[in-house]
C-alpha cells in the first residue's frame, strides 16, 4: 500500500532536511512544475486527480484553483494561504504532517503558489503548535538558503515570499474569510460572501485557501500523475487520507490510508479497537461539527460522498469512538460548549443560541430537565441553521446534537425521567 | 513605555509587512512575551507605533484567547477541554489541578506562579487527556506526571 504523505516520516527521528528531502525524490515535482509546465495544465491536472479539499468541506481544489483571474491582466498581487489552524476538535492530522515532514508543505506551497501565480503565501499556524512552528521555521530558513523561495526561483522569473503567521487561539480564525481578516490585522470575525476570496481575497486581491494536508498533496500529483493518483483510492475520488482515531480505543493515532477506507477496518485494525471492557456507541466521524454514526455504519467507506449518504459529514476525518459508558448527552454539551464558547458574535442565532442550547443541555444532564426542553432543542437546531448566519460555525455546532436526537433521543428523556445522569 | 528591546522587534516585524496595522497580533505576542501580558499602557504605546487608536487595537487583542490583557502567573496552564480529553478523563484532571493548585480556570495561585486556562482541543487527541504548560505539550495525563511537570516549574 502506497502512503505518499507520510513516507518520509519516522517517529523516532527529526524530519527530513531539505537536503535529506531532495535525496529522497524531494523537490522533483516543484522543478518539473516550474520548468516545464504551464500554470493551467498544473490546475487541469489536480483536477483530474480528483483532489479534494482536506479542510472539510471537501471543494475540488482544482475547480476551486480555477477561480483565481488569470493572465495579464488579473490584478496583482495574488495571495496563497495555508490553513494550519487545526483547531477544530478531535483534529490532529495536520499537526502530524506539518511535524513529519514540513519540505513537503513547501514543496506543495510553491507548486501552488505558481499554478495561480501568486507571489506571497503565508503559512496560518496556530499558536499551540510550536514544535510544528519551530520546525516548519528551520525548513524555511533552509529554503530561502537553497533558492526555491524568493527571487526567481530556479532561474525562471518566478518570485515567491513565503511568511508563517503565528496565531493566539480562537477557532474561528480557521474560516478562510476570517483568517483574511486576522492577516489583515483586523478583527478576526468572517466576512460577508459574494465576493469570495479567490477573487477578492486578502488585501482585497485574488486569495486561495489551502488545508495543509491538501497543499501536501499537490507534489504528488504533479510527479506521479492523475491516474496514479485516482489509483490510490478506494473511491470515486482520489489520493490517500490521513485518518485519525481517539477515544476510546487501544492504539490511538494518525493513519495514512486509501480514501475511502471504512470506519470498521479505522477502528478495529489501525486503532487496534475498542479498548477491554468498553463497547463502541458511537462514532464522530471528522471532528466537533460532523453528526454522530452508530456500529450500523461501521462498513461506511470515510470517504465525502458515503458519509454524506450516511447522514453525516466526513469533515477532518479524525474520528471519535465514544463506548457506552459515556453520556452522550454530556459529550454533545462538551460539544456545543466549544462552540458557544468559539462563536465570533456576529449573527444573533449563533451568539445567543449556542449558549442557550449550553444552558438546556447543561439542565438536562445535570437532572433539571423538563419533558418541554426537548422541543425547544429541536427548535434551536431549525433556527440556528445554514442560510440564517454568514459562516458555518453557528449550523455546524448543531450537526452532533441533530443526529444524537435522532440516534439517542431515550438517552434524553432518561435524564429527564429520572432526574439526573444515569452514566454517572 | 515599551523598551528598547521591544519597540526593535517591533519594527522587524513591521518590515515584513504590507500594512502597519497587519503587524498588530505579533506586536502585542512581542509584549506578551517581554512583560507577560499586555496592559493598557502598553497596548496603548503599540497602537500609537501602528497608527491605529487604542480601542481599534485592543478589539483586535481581546478577539484573542490567548493575548492576556490582565497579569498571568509565570506559567501559564492550558488544559485542553475538548471532546477526545473529557471523553478520556478531563474532568478528572481539572479536579487534580484544582486541587493541587487551589484555583479554578480564569485564576492565578496566589504565589504568582501558575494561571489555570481552559483551551480547545491542542491536538494531541492521541495522547489524551492532554494540556500544554508554556510551549509543551503533555499527555496521556495522570496524577503522577501532572505532578512531575508541577513541581519542574519554578
Ligand atoms: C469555523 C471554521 C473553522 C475552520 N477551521 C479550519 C482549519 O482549522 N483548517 C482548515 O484547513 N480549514 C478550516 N476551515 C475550513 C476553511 O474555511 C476552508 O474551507 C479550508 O481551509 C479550505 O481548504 P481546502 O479547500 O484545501 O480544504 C474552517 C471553517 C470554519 C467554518
Ligand atoms: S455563525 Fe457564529 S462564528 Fe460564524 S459569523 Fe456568525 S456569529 Fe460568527
Ligand atoms: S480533544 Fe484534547 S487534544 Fe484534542
Amino acid at each position: 500500500m502506497e502512503k505518499p504523505l507520510t513516507q518520509n516520516m519516522n517517529p523516532n527521528r527529526k524530519p527530513f532536511s531539505l537536503d535529506e528531502y531532495e535525496q529522497a525524490g524531494g523537490y522533483e515535482a516543484m522543478r518539473l512544475a516550474l520548468t516545464s509546465m504551464e500554470p493551467a495544465e498544473i490546475r487541469t491536472l489536480v483536477e483530474k486527480a480528483g483532489l479534494r479539499g482536506r479542510g472539510g468541506a471537501g471543494f475540488s481544489t482544482g475547480r476551486k484553483w480555477g477561480f483565481v483571474p488569470m493572465g495579464p491582466d488579473a490584478p496583482k498581487p495574488k495571495y496563497l494561504t495555508i490553513n494550519a489552524d487545526e483547531m477544530e476538535p478531535a483534529t490532529f492530522k495536520d499537526r502530524v504532517l506539518m511535524e513529519g515532514d514540513p519540505h513537503q508543505l513547501i514543496e506543495g506551497i510553491i507548486i501552488t503558489a505558481f499554478t495561480i501565480q501568486a507571489e506571497t503565501a503565508y503559512i496560518f499556524i496556530r499558536q499551540c503548535y510550536t514544535e510544528a512552528s519551530r520546525r516548519l521555521t528551520k525548513a524555511i530558513n533552509e529554503t530561502y538558503a537553497k533558492g526555491y523561495l524568493g527571487k526567481n526561483i530556479l532561474e525562471t522569473g518566478f518570485n515567491l515570499e513565503l511568511h508563517l503567521h503565528e496565531s493566539a487561539g480562537r477557532y474561528i480564525c480557521g474560516e478562510e474569510t476570517a483568517l483574511l481578516n486576522a492577516l489583515e490585522g483586523k478583527r478576526p470575525n468572517p466576512r460577508s460572501k459574494p465576493p469570495f476570496p479567490p477573487v477578492v481575497g486578502l488585501w482585497g486581491k485574488p486569495t486561495i485557501t489551502n488545508n495543509v494536508e491538501t497543499a501536501c498533496n499537490i507534489p504528488h500529483i504533479v510527479k506521479n500523475g492523475a491516474e496514479w493518483y485516482r489509483s490510490l483510492s478506494r473511491v470515486g475520488d482520489g489520493g490517500t487520507k490521513i485518518y485519525g482515531a481517539s477515544g476510546k480505543v487501544n492504539t490511538p493515532g494518525a493513519f495514512e490510508l486509501p480514501l475511502g477506507t471504512t470506519l470498521r477496518e479505522i477502528i478495529e485494525h489501525h486503532a487496534g479497537g475498542m479498548k477491554p471492557g468498553t463497547k463502541l456507541k458511537a462514532i464522530l466521524p471528522g471532528g466537533a461539527s460532523t453528526g454522530l454514526l452508530t456500529p450500523d455504519h461501521l462498513d461506511v467507506k470515510m470517504d465525502f460522498d458515503s458519509v454524506q449518504a450516511a447522514g453525516s459529514r466526513m469533515g477532518t476525518g479524525t474520528l471519535v469512538a465514544i463506548d457506552e459508558k459515556t453520556c452522550i448527552v454530556g459529550l454533545v454539551l462538551n460539544l456545543v460548549r466549544f462552540f458557544a464558547r468559539e462563536s465570533c458574535g456576529w449573527c444573533t442565532p449563533c451568539r445567543e443560541g449556542l449558549p442557550w442550547v449550553v444552558k438546556l443541555l447543561s439542565a438536562i444532564e445535570h437532572g433539571d430537565g423538563r419533558p418541554e426542553d426537548l422541543e425547544q432543542l429541536k427548535h434551536q437546531i431549525r433556527f440556528i441553521a445554514p442560510g440564517r448566519t454568514f459562516c458555518p460555525l453557528g449550523p455546524g455546532a448543531m450537526d452532533p446534537l441533530k443526529s444524537a436526537l435522532h440516534y439517542f433521543e431515550e438517552d434524553f428523556k432518561r435524564h429527564i425521567q429520572e432526574k439526573k445522569c444515569p452514566w454517572t | 513605555m515599551l523598551s528598547h528591546e521591544e519597540i526593535e522587534e517591533i519594527q522587524d516585524a513591521l518590515s515584513h509587512c504590507e500594512k502597519k496595522r497587519a503587524a498588530g497580533l505579533d506586536a502585542l505576542k512581542i509584549v506578551q512575551r517581554h512583560r507577560g501580558w499586555v496592559s493598557d499602557e502598553s497596548l496603548k504605546d503599540v497602537a500609537e507605533i501602528l497608527d491605529m487608536s487604542p480601542s481599534e487595537l485592543d478589539s483586535v487583542a481581546t478577539f484573542y484567547s490567548l493575548i492576556f490583557r490582565r497579569p498571568v502567573g509565570r506559567h501559564v496552564i492550558l488544559l485542553c477541554d475538548s471532546v477526545s480529553c473529557w471523553v478520556m478523563g478531563y474532568e478528572s484532571v481539572y479536579d487534580t489541578l484544582k486541587r493541587k493548585l487551589g484555583i479554578v480556570f480564569g485564576e492565578t495561585t496566589k504565589d504568582g506562579r501558575f494561571t489555570l486556562l481552559p483551551h480547545p482541543c491542542l491536538g494531541a487527541c492521541d495522547r489524551a487527556p492532554a494540556m500544554m504548560v508554556d510551549n509543551e505539550l503533555y499527555g496521556p495525563l495522570d496524577e503522577g506526571l501532572i505532578d512531575q511537570i508541577l513541581n519542574s516549574c519554578e
